[in-house]
């Protein structure tokens, strides 16, 4: 059983901010972390590990200091890590990166064969949720995203069985494997790291492999293989601090009267 | 002028310009750009000052102190892709239904179509996929009541419940064969499943969760702005050279449109070819989700939510009363989820949901960025806190300093007389 993680080195997003008065970016000294979504994502591949026994990869696309990222991914149990990294990759949309996404899990799927692929439900700086549908679509594999719970697994049988997250409710799937799934937030929590983990993580050479190293069209990564691009960033319009009610302490009734009046007056103007 | 050593004259990185897109990493000749913290860097000695950096660079963070040349830059596959792309005409919008009942963002897209639409001079389409025919039929000519002028329909028995991949089918294989120029669907989960995948197959652009639209006056290019870093930073993006120019947009930004029964079109039916044993995702069961869930949460019009102050999980029953007598759902902040109070699908937050209703009540919530990232963008939000310098009065429209256990009950007997069972907050326009 073979097991792939992607995973995401983002900055933390809550510290990334726009100066409102140049529009300009403002991201130095901004910690790297691993995406928060991909957390979920990596400790529901060890919770299968645990109950089946499997390998798991964890992949990367990213500048060289993403090692960090994956390197704290093995100290949490995950066996190997693989980091796609060229400037051919740089500056790529989510077509651009599920495609070498795509091209890294097929090396791996060469020298095993992969029988699942999971990914968070989105990343935290781009907000997307594109790149796993692109990864399956690329792969041919089964796509089910906003996976609330894996229900069962049969390896023989090359079946899943998951609960997913839908508008009105929850849809339960039965599908085949390979498939790639991406899980919602709140499925699982994350273990501590062991010890033992930890130290192989300090030890641990993350792989990294080039342009020349994975079968990849080099047309179709980074920006050349990128359709969008990105016209102007900007602040989001401030929310301004509104109005104090005052609340009245003997009459709290006369509060809530002023207080609706307000919403319901708001609400017809 | 900036040089090196070696005499060549050098680009120059403004860092603060820089939002790290890496576009300028990989056009470098002598691969003198790198990333460092997140941003470009320049080994200034491996530079040549070819510009090529300064020209990819969105946002004219890198210059240099010397005319460009100019390459002739008409490559024949761009020019054939420019040719290919005049085929692609109209605005289509993707009709979303899930038993049986249509999803309100896909009128509030065919309004926003109809807007672009002045400007392209171009026709409004809607796309609806499904099982039943005639079932398909009443939302087609809804979508016409609402503004589209034409309906492109197509069913199939797979397309009874949805599932990615008949889906993802039949749309490409229907915008392959009338070519819309654009094609817009709503950013729910079904949305945005199905819009992942449609796009990687067309190898087309797409644009996730989009806050607005605009048609750029010059090329006529799409521009989608949307949020990104969790909404603390705005990005307008855009695409040239593929078509469909696709986007997933955000429920609840858009107005709904006004209906006029009046309004009737053209019905374009397809019948798919989507064998069930070329399917390998079965749908055993669909569970509908009990009042006030999760998925309640994401498009409730009003929500009423409790944080630590609210100080055990009996006194959430305050907030549902409220959230009751307001037609609205109850949510919570990480400190009362982490308290065991509610349940983690409560949540909103950065780690949990991100909620946009038109009116948001934050009881006993002190309002830490990571929830303030979930809720900002409520059309009205009122805080209620014991401490008056909680950090939710910021950013609330009204705010009141008083325990909200006690006050909710109050406000909620008040309501309940005013609005007499009548549910005032609904979306129907703004």
């Amino acid at each position: 059983m073979h097991i792939v993680v992607c995973i995401k080195q983002v900055p933390d997003s809550t510290q990334v901010k726009i100066d409102p008065v140049t529009n300009t970016l403002m991201r130095q000294g901004v910690p790297s972390i691993i995406n928060p979504y991909d957390i979920f994502a990596i400790e529901e591949a060890l919770r299968i590990k645990d109950k089946f026994g499997a390998k798991i990869t964890a992949i990367s696309m990213g500048p060289p200091q993403a090692k960090d990222a994956l390197k704290k991914a093995v100290s949490l149990g995950i066996d190997e890590a693989v980091l796609l990294s060229d400037r051919a990759f740089a500056g790529a949309d989510t077509l651009a990166t599920s495609y070498c996404l795509a091209c890294g899990i097929k090396a791996l799927n060469k020298e095993n064969p992969v029988d699942l692929v999971i990914c968070g439900k989105q990343t935290v700086d781009g907000d997307t949720a594109q790149v796993g549908p692109g990864i399956a679509v690329r792969l041919g594999f089964s796509q089910l995203t906003y996976i609330e719970k894996i229900e069962k697994i049969d390896f023989e049988r090359k079946e899943i069985f998951v609960y997913r997250h839908a508008e009105k409710g929850k849809q339960y799937l039965k599908s085949r494997l390979p498939a790639v799934i991406t899980v919602l937030d709140g499925i699982n929590e994350l273990r501590y790291a062991p010890l033992p983990e930890l130290f192989r993580a300090a030890r641990y050479q993350v792989k990294a492999w080039d342009k020349k190293l994975i079968e990849i069209d080099e047309n179709l990564c980074g920006m050349k293989g990128s359709p969008t691009a990105v016209k102007r960033v900007f602040a989001p319009t401030p929310r301004q601090r509104g109005e104090m009610v005052s609340f009245n302490e003997r009459n709290p009734e006369e509060t809530a009267r002023a207080l609706t009046e307000k919403l319901l007056i708001n609400k017809n103007g | 002028m900036a040089k090196n050593s070696k005499g060549k004259i050098i680009v120059e990185i403004i860092k603060n310009k820089c939002i790290g897109c890496s576009n300028c990493i990989p056009v470098c000749p002598p691969d003198a750009l790198f990333m460092k913290d997140g941003i470009a860097e320049l080994d200034i000695e491996k530079c040549i000052g070819c510009g090529k950096c300064v020209k990819v660079c969105p946002t004219n963070a890198i210059i240099i102190e010397k005319a460009i040349k100019k390459e002739p830059q008409i490559e024949p596959l761009v020019s054939a892709q420019k040719s290919s792309i005049a085929a692609y005409k109209g605005i289509w919008v993707f009709i979303e239904q899930e038993h049986n009942a249509p999803h309100p963002v896909s009128w509030e897209l065919i309004g926003e179509a109809r807007r672009l639409a002045l400007k392209l001079s171009a026709a409004v389409s809607a796309v609806i996929l499904g099982g039943k025919k005639e079932e398909l039929e009443v939302f087609a000519r809804e979508a016409m009541q609402f503004g589209a002028d034409s309906v492109y329909m197509a069913s199939s028995e797979s397309l009874l419940e949805y599932r990615t991949k008949p889906y993802a089918e039949g749309l490409v294989q229907i915008v392959n064969k009338y070519k819309p120029e654009i094609l817009l669907i709503g950013a729910t989960t079904l949305g945005r499943d199905l819009a992942g995948a449609v796009a990687t197959r067309l190898k087309a652009g797409l644009t996730a969760d989009c806050t607005g639209l605009e048609i750029n006056t010059e090329n006529l290019f799409l521009e989608m702005t949307r949020p990104t870093f969790g909404g603390n930073v705005m990005a307008t993006i855009f695409c040239e050279n593929v078509r469909p120019q696709m986007a997933t947009v955000r429920p609840h930004v858009m107005p709904m449109p006004k209906k006029d029964a009046a309004r009737v079109g053209k019905i374009i039916f397809d019948d798919l070819k989507l064998p069930e044993a070329e399917i390998d995702t079965k749908v055993i069961e669909f569970i509908v989700d009990a009042v006030c869930s999760d998925s309640g949460l994401h498009y409730a019009d009003v929500i009423v939510s409790g944080g630590r102050g609210m100080g055990k999980a009996e006194n959430f029953s305050v907030l549902r009363e409220l959230a009751f007598v307001l037609c609205g759902a109850v949510g919570a902040s990480r400190a009362a989820v982490d308290a065991g109070w509610v349940d983690h699908s409560y949540q909103i937050g950065q780690t949990g949901v991100t909620v946009r209703p038109r009116l948001y009540i934050a009881c006993g919530i002190s309002g830490s960025i990571q929830h303030r990232m979930g809720m900002q963008c409520s059309d009205c939000i009122v805080a209620i806190n014991t401490d008056k310098n909680a950090p939710i009065f910021d950013i609330a429209t009204y705010g009141i300093v008083a325990d909200a256990i006690k006050f909710v009950p109050v406000l909620t007997k008040i309501f309940r007389e005013k609005l007499a069972g009548k549910n005032v907050f609904a979306g129907v326009e703004k």
